[in-house]
């Protein structure tokens, strides 16, 4: 196996009595799509905040292209190059969704320096370059000039995903990217994110059964903070383990 | 044409026409109070730099209107008295010349901006506006209790300082250049709102996480904004010292904070000319209103209440509606 | 420099002290349980002080005018949150400034255009009017005294009505979870008015207290509310402890800066500019106090992150 982008080895955190991670380890490799799957409150969330940057761990260490990010803030990983999308689409609501992306862009491209005081930032060609080509990956051209407030949510999840392009990461954290889509929407996302995994690999979270198994190489398991099982989605559908644990549960929905 | 594009060039013609309308009419009274909604909207367009683009409720930005003031005051007393501001380390005299007087009032309102926006900027929400709040109060006091400029009593300039060309004394001419500074600011301002930088200062008033998901840090966006808007709303205060040949610990008065900030409101917070017509609205209250009875300011705090309550996009709002620009 | 005036200095910053609690406790109750930033509380600490000079004079009674302070206050309070402040709990805290110094212009003027432009007299009653001897040798004014006295036994009572009253429940309960208390039944709206009004009685009369040694006039409670916000900002919102704690300090701080640092500076220069430097100096250092606060604390010795 090619040497992992993103390597959390043994994360544990814990709030007073509630442990929220314990000893969890995972890998992610170029290519693949790894994702994370459990039962609401297994501590999914926590997880990918400490991944990203936004809680510590009180043990354990991130490593993330070859280089230790634990004590780095989110900022700083976010200009490393990891993305990440949000389970509640987190968006400038009164912008445009062009000017969205563009803001998205103007991350990627890093520094304001002196001209970025001064050359208008809707005009600029190399920041509406990277936003357009953003727009047009997840489809929502006709909407560049739509106020996000006026997004239908499936709309908002799609910008969710654009904004994450703009940055160009070498790694995707996504967090439910499906949460609230329809048959139709997660069906052109699952197509889309399929296509995505060459371009960097993707961490997924997410409770959509269907789209975990087409997509995922790797499934995690996380219950009650720990992984459970860890394998190919025949392995983890065949675990007994995990059965009982969670897909138990999901089959008697 | 957009129709707020309309309005503020509806705007700014009313404000030159009115003078020089009283320029014909021998009404050299109007054209002080046209200069004063000038200087007004300037210190208006200054806050809502940091409060309309940035979001940041700062209630102490007094204390730049008055650091430009004293700024404009000291040196000037100073070139009055011709005797030198310091002498150790380095001999620095007054100056009765204005843009000497402007580029130092800016410079040192940016300053103070800066290091008060360092430390205010640590916190947020109800902490940061009453953090700024105090900050303008602490300037307010020290100016009182510091002697050598007046304190309490304020410090009269009885010389208007000049301006290379122009005679100064002439209130046409002073008020031309106080126009033409609120032109070059709103022209500033309104560049700096369409660029990289006013898009990323929007990012954050609108969503923190989302601008550290792509790797901004939301804390230097908002210093440098808060820096900026200090520096403008000095300018206006050294031009209001001007105007007044007058400077007083009232300009740092949380009272002057407040209304600077109603100007921004009564025009419309966020719209580049909100300020402009917030405050030719003020003046315009305080001529008209204050010749009906002294107590006006209830009238004003009705007003006020209202448009928080009903109108809260102000003036503009109400004429143009809620169409913003999206280029 | 004698101990006793350092004594009777100290208990100046506690009667100043205690004072700005009554302020502030009010302030971070109402910021606590409605999450609303009043700037109109100072309006109220005018109008205790303006209603205690009235009542004085007219009935020659210091504790009727007391009384009277803490009724109008409340009162006030109780009619603009009805009518005012309900609107504004949903609105951000923009619009509260705005709203909240909107009522301060028609309170402040309106005051001006029923009493005048001069200020008014509240006399310190007889009774308690000279000095009292405490140990020592110090010789204290009696007044002080009975405000330091009055402003512990208030904030007694706010602690013992917090811990052990029905209401003090769902106010705690009200501090964490807004929604909460509406879902288990308890009248919000009641409850709202209750607070605001309590928060205003406070407030008042402290202006009245402090309405006999300064003066009662329009804009008197301005300077003492950004006072209070400074120590809300020190103690950390929401928190009558750290409200206690951040008066004290910032009254002890003030009082004392005020004191010592003149004489201090007279040590290495004349007495003129020491004076000037010193008293400068004083009047920020609660300022600087709150900014050292807030480089290691940004919400305050007891707010919570």
């Amino acid at each position: 196996m090619t040497d992992p982008i993103l390597d959390v080895r043994n994360i544990s955190k814990s709030f007073g009595a509630l442990t929220a991670s314990n000893n969890v380890s995972l890998t992610l490799v170029p290519g693949e799509i790894h994702a994370l799957i459990g039962p609401n409150g297994a501590g999914k969330s926590t997880l990918i905040k400490q991944i990203s940057g936004g809680l510590k761990p009180d043990a354990g260490a991130v490593w993330f292209d070859g280089a230790d990010v634990t004590g780095l803030t989110t900022v700083a990983r976010a200009r490393l190059g990891l993305g990440r999308t949000f389970q509640i689409s987190s968006l400038a609501m009164d912008y445009t969704v062009l000017q969205n992306l563009v803001l998205g862009a103007l991350g990627h491209q890093g520094q304001i320096g002196l001209a970025g005081f001064f050359r208008p930032a809707m005009k600029d060609p190399a920041l509406l370059e990277i936003a357009n080509d953003a727009l047009a990956q997840v489809g929502l051209e006709e909407f560049a000039n739509t106020r996000t407030s006026e997004l239908s949510h499936g709309q908002r999840r799609q910008l969710e995903v654009a904004m994450a392009l703009t940055l160009s990461p070498k790694v995707f954290l996504m967090d439910e990217p499906m949460a609230g889509l329809g048959t139709e929407g997660s069906h052109r996302l699952t197509g889309f994110l399929d296509e995505l995994r060459h371009k960097a690999p993707i961490l997924l979270v997410e409770h959509d059964m269907d789209a975990v198994f087409a997509l995922a190489d790797r499934i995690s398991v996380l219950v009650y903070g720990e992984v459970v099982a860890t394998g190919t989605a025949d392995e983890i559908r065949s675990d007994p383990v995990v059965r009982t644990a969670y897909l138990g549960e999901e089959d008697a929905r | 044409m957009r129709k707020e594009t309309v309005l503020n060039a509806f705007v700014l013609f009313v404000l030159l026409a009115v003078p020089l309308w009283a320029l014909q009419a021998d009404e050299p009274f109007i054209i002080t109070l046209a200069t004063k909604a000038v200087i007004f909207a300037i210190a208006g367009v200054g806050l809502n730099f940091a409060l309309g683009l940035g979001g940041l409720v700062s209630l102490g930005h007094a204390a730049f209107f008055g650091i430009g003031g004293y700024t404009m005051g000291i040196l000037a007393s100073h070139a009055q008295s011709y005797s030198a501001v310091i002498e150790w380390p380095i001999v620095i005299e007054g100056t009765s010349s204005m843009p000497i007087i402007w580029l130092t009032a800016v410079l040192f309102s940016g300053v103070f901006a800066l290091i008060i926006g360092a430390l205010s900027l640590r916190t947020s929400g109800v902490y940061f506006i009453m953090i700024t709040l105090a900050f303008g109060q602490m300037l307010f006091f020290f100016m009182i209790s510091w002697p050598t400029y007046g304190g309490e009593d304020g410090l009269v300039i009885y010389v208007r300082n000049g301006f290379p060309g122009l005679n100064t004394l002439d209130p046409i001419q002073f008020f031309g250049i106080c126009f033409a500074l609120l032109c070059l600011v709103l022209l500033v301002v309104s560049r700096i709102a369409k660029s990289s930088f006013g898009l990323a200062l929007g990012g954050a008033r609108q969503n923190e996480e989302r601008m550290q998901a792509i790797g901004m840090v939301p804390y230097r966006l908002y210093l440098i904004a808060f820096t900026i808007s200090g520096a403008i709303t000095g300018l206006a205060g050294a031009l209001f010292a001007d105007l007044n040949r007058f400077v007083s610990p009232t300009m740092f008065s949380w009272q002057t904070s407040g209304e600077i900030m109603v100007f921004i409101i009564l025009g419309g917070m966020g719209r580049l000319f909100g300020p402009v017509v917030g405050a030719a609205l003020f003046i315009l209250l305080e001529h008209l209103l204050g010749g009906l009875s002294e107590f006006w300011h209830i009238y004003l705090g009705a007003i006020l209440l209202g448009v928080v309550l009903f109108a809260r996009g102000g003036l503009i709002q109400l004429i143009v509606g809620r169409e913003i620009s999206h280029d | 420099m004698s101990l006793i005036l350092l004594i009777e200095q100290v208990l100046n910053g506690l009667q100043f002290g205690v004072m700005l609690f009554l302020m502030a406790a009010g302030l971070t109750l109402i910021f606590g349980v409605m999450g609303l930033i009043n700037l109109a509380h100072g309006s109220f600490y005018m109008i205790g002080a303006f209603a205690a000079a009235a009542t004085a004079a007219a009935t020659g009674s210091f504790l009727l005018a007391l009384v009277a302070s803490l009724v109008a206050a409340a009162a006030a309070g109780a009619i603009v949150e009805m009518t005012v402040i309900r609107r504004l709990y949903t609105r951000d805290h923009l619009d509260q400034v705005l709203a909240t110094f909107a009522l301060i212009l028609i309170f402040s003027e309106g005051t001006r255009w029923m009493f005048g432009s001069f200020p008014l007299f509240l006399e310190i009653p007889e009774y308690l009017s000279g000095p009292i001897r405490l140990p020592f040798g110090i010789e204290y004014p009696q007044y002080r005294l009975a405000i330091i006295a009055v402003g512990l036994i208030v904030a007694g009572g706010l602690f013992a009505l917090i811990a052990k009253t029905r209401i003090g429940i769902q106010i705690r309960a009200g501090e964490s979870d807004r929604e909460m208390i509406a879902a288990l039944g308890v009248d919000i709206s009641k409850l709202y008015t209750f607070v605001f009004a309590l928060g205003a009685a406070l407030a008042g009369i402290a202006g009245a207290l402090i309405g006999a040694i300064q003066s009662v006039q329009v804009g008197m409670g301005e300077p003492v509310l950004i006072l209070a916000f400074v120590v809300i900002v020190i103690g950390g919102i929401g928190s009558i402890k750290g409200a206690l704690l951040g008066a004290l300090l910032v009254g002890l701080t003030d009082t004392l800066a005020g004191f010592l640092l003149p004489k201090a500076f007279g040590l290495i220069m004349d007495a003129a500019a020491a004076t000037s430097v010193g008293s400068s100096l004083a009047s920020m250092s609660i300022y600087i106090l709150m900014a050292g606060v807030l480089l290691f604390k940004p919400t305050g010795l007891f707010g919570s992150t």
